[in-house]
């Protein structure tokens, strides 16, 4: 048997075809993406198996012992091997409560972006291909929206409706609430985006012969303008991404996020921060470092996509 | 066939309106009243420089714009009133070919794709495999081979995607096309084959055209009657054999001497001045400011198209005087 053909015989069609699409042929060649796509997978991967890896289950509170609170990382001495990274203030193991802290953070942040790209693609769709005053209205709720920081928004609508709901209510909805809140106050960015490449789409004459052809308004918005909208959507979604884990850890820091037992990244760095004065520096170190190195590789990759879907450079093919 | 009275496009300009006033603002007069008839199976080509509202008049016929006054009507029925859903029928009745063949097909969309979309919408009693025998059949006629059909735009040549984007038009089995540039963006070399390809389509399915163009040299070839236009309204209207051979307007004898000719002494007649901006319209005959034979007459009164032999309309007061 051939070198060619025993290369074929693991490298199935669709292989061949994403090494020879322009994101596969860049991926191939650019180091730091790879690293940054092989992280990014093995944290989604751990995330996503938590109840399997981790060797505890941080929610489960009889499986936590006040007596083991506060023990350092493995690779410090008087540590106790049972935990790798350590133990935070009530016990509970640290890397069970990242792995699962991990997942509720992923989890987070994807839904809200995927809420905010549902309202700001519908948004920025219409207001671009409708124009004239449906524009103009949507345009200013965006604008309006915008001129109100993420945060403040989250902090009064989560405030409120602690008070108002109660905290065990709170807690049990809590990761809804952080869900739509955040996504429904970073929409304007995927609006704008939209209706910035539908604009430049509805110009062109694909769209004057499908409405000589007499095709229906929904049908020319999402079956011919919105394909040819969508690569700038993917570039700001894992900037979103990244800012949406972000927003969530900055919240559950300050008490308005996940409670404390169910913890997400920013919880768990925010539970620790109280003992790194007395010495503690792991409860809230090694879950920073975490939410770090997740935000990063997101940013990375996003870097990369935006230059190889760069529409400048992509014109081309 | 087709029927075009009085037909009128003002775009206004952005940020010119004081509707506090009661002022309108200022406005584009892109088109200004264009009187204009094609009969069924001809080819009607209109020619004039670039911004004369050519365009323009070809995006109103094909009702992808509202006229801002006058009438349109296919055969009897007016359509220039009809909007949304009333539309409909005539879509499958009137078909445009576009000038640039890059922007005019749909990227994402394989060619397969591109063609069958307005097949089953229009056709919907057709079932799948007679849908996809007509396009192929289509194809077929306008030299595109249906193996193409899996593949994207990008994968194709200007003269290739041309001759798709015809095909696409010809899917639904119109009775006018209005072509506007269709060979302009094209190479030289490919431009005879897709001005053949319209031919073929034309003899096969007796066509209607209404051809929208700058070159002269494609009008004379491929033209029944021509229309030469001059900043929204059409001065010259004429059999294309009679309008090469006794052009009459000064506007089209002067269009006509600037075509390069290889052979004997060739002195292009010069016109003076620029185009006027369409913005503000020269009263009276829009073509006096750079008339050699503009008189006062021409200054104060619109002149309109008055036939001078059969089938020969000139809107010009000197033919009309006998000044020329």
């Amino acid at each position: 048997m051939g070198i060619a053909a025993q290369s074929r015989w693991w490298q199935p069609r669709w292989w061949q075809r994403w090494r020879s699409s322009p994101l596969g042929h860049s991926l191939g060649r650019d180091r730091i993406a790879q690293v940054a796509l092989a992280v990014l997978l093995l944290m989604a991967l751990a995330a996503v198996f938590a109840p399997v890896l981790a060797p505890f289950d941080p929610y489960d509170p009889r499986s936590i012992d006040i007596m083991n609170s506060e023990l350092p990382p493995a690779w410090v001495d008087d540590a106790d091997p049972q935990f790798v990274l350590g133990t935070d203030a009530q016990g509970r193991d640290l890397l069970s409560a990242i792995l699962y802290g991990l997942r509720v953070s992923l989890l987070i942040g994807l839904c809200a972006v995927m809420l905010q790209a549902l309202i700001g693609i519908t948004v920025g769709l219409s207001a671009g291909y409708l124009g004239g005053r449906v524009d103009v209205i949507l345009m200013r709720a965006a604008d309006i929206q915008l001129s109100y920081s993420t945060m403040m928004v989250a902090i009064i609508v989560l405030a409120v409706f602690r008070t108002a709901f109660g905290a065990q209510l709170y807690s049990d909805l809590a990761v809804l609430m952080l869900i739509l809140v955040i996504g429904i106050a970073e929409w304007p960015q995927y609006a704008r985006t939209v209706r910035a490449s539908v604009l430049a789409e509805k110009q062109k004459e694909y769209i004057d012969a499908a409405q000589v052809l007499g095709y229906g308004r929904l049908r020319i918005m999402f079956r011919h303008i919105l394909p040819n909208a969508l690569s700038p959507v993917f570039v700001i979604s894992t900037v979103q991404v990244a800012n949406a884990i972000i927003s969530e850890a900055s919240l559950s820091f300050l008490g308005l996020g996940m409670p404390v037992n169910r913890p997400s990244l920013g919880s768990l760095i925010s539970s620790g921060f109280e003992y790194v004065f007395s010495g503690s520096w792991w409860m809230t170190v090694i879950p920073g470092l975490v939410l770090v190195v997740l935000v990063l590789v997101v940013n990375v990759l996003g870097d990369w996509l935006r230059d190889v879907l760069n529409p400048r450079l992509y014109k081309g093919s | 066939m087709l029927s075009v009275r009085g037909l009128a496009k003002r775009f206004p300009l952005a940020g010119t309106r004081r509707w506090w006033r009661g002022d309108e603002g200022l406005a584009v007069h892109a088109v200004n009243g264009v009187d204009l008839e094609a009969r069924r199976g001809e080819a009607l080509c209109v020619v004039g420089e670039s911004g004369c509202g050519k365009s323009t008049l070809a995006r109103l016929v094909a009702r992808l714009i509202d006229p801002s006054a006058g009438e349109i009507h296919l055969d009897d029925q007016r359509i220039d009133t009809l909007h949304g859903r009333e539309l409909w029928p005539l879509r499958q009745r009137v078909q445009m070919i576009f000038q640039n063949p890059y922007a005019s097909l749909n990227p994402r969309m394989t060619v397969q794709q591109t063609l069958l979309e307005p097949v089953r919408l229009h056709r919907s009693s057709l079932s799948q495999s007679e849908a996809q025998e007509h396009i192929e059949q289509v194809m077929r006629s306008v030299g595109v081979d249906p193996s193409w059909g899996a593949r994207y735009p990008h994968e194709f040549s200007g003269g290739q995607r041309q001759r798709i984007s015809i095909a696409r038009a010809l899917s639904v089995s119109p009775e006018l096309v209005i072509a506007d540039e269709p060979i302009s963006a094209l190479d030289v070399s490919i431009q005879a084959q897709v001005l053949n390809v319209l031919m073929e389509a034309q003899a096969s399915a007796s066509l209607t055209y209404l051809f929208i163009t700058h070159d002269l040299s494609v009008v004379e070839h491929f033209g029944d009657r021509v229309a030469v236009m001059y900043l929204g309204r059409i001065c010259e209207l004429a059999p294309a054999r009679s309008l090469f051979s006794g052009a009459r307007h000064p506007y089209t004898q002067a269009l006509l001497s600037a075509i390069p000719r290889i052979r004997g002494q060739h002195q292009p007649q010069k016109l003076h001045g620029e185009v006027p901006t369409p913005v503000h319209s020269p009263s009276g005959c829009v073509f006096h400011g750079r008339c050699p034979l503009a008189n006062a007459r021409c200054r104060e009164q619109i002149p309109v198209l008055r036939e001078t032999q059969p089938g020969h309309t000139i809107a010009c007061h000197a033919v009309e005087e006998g000044r020329d």
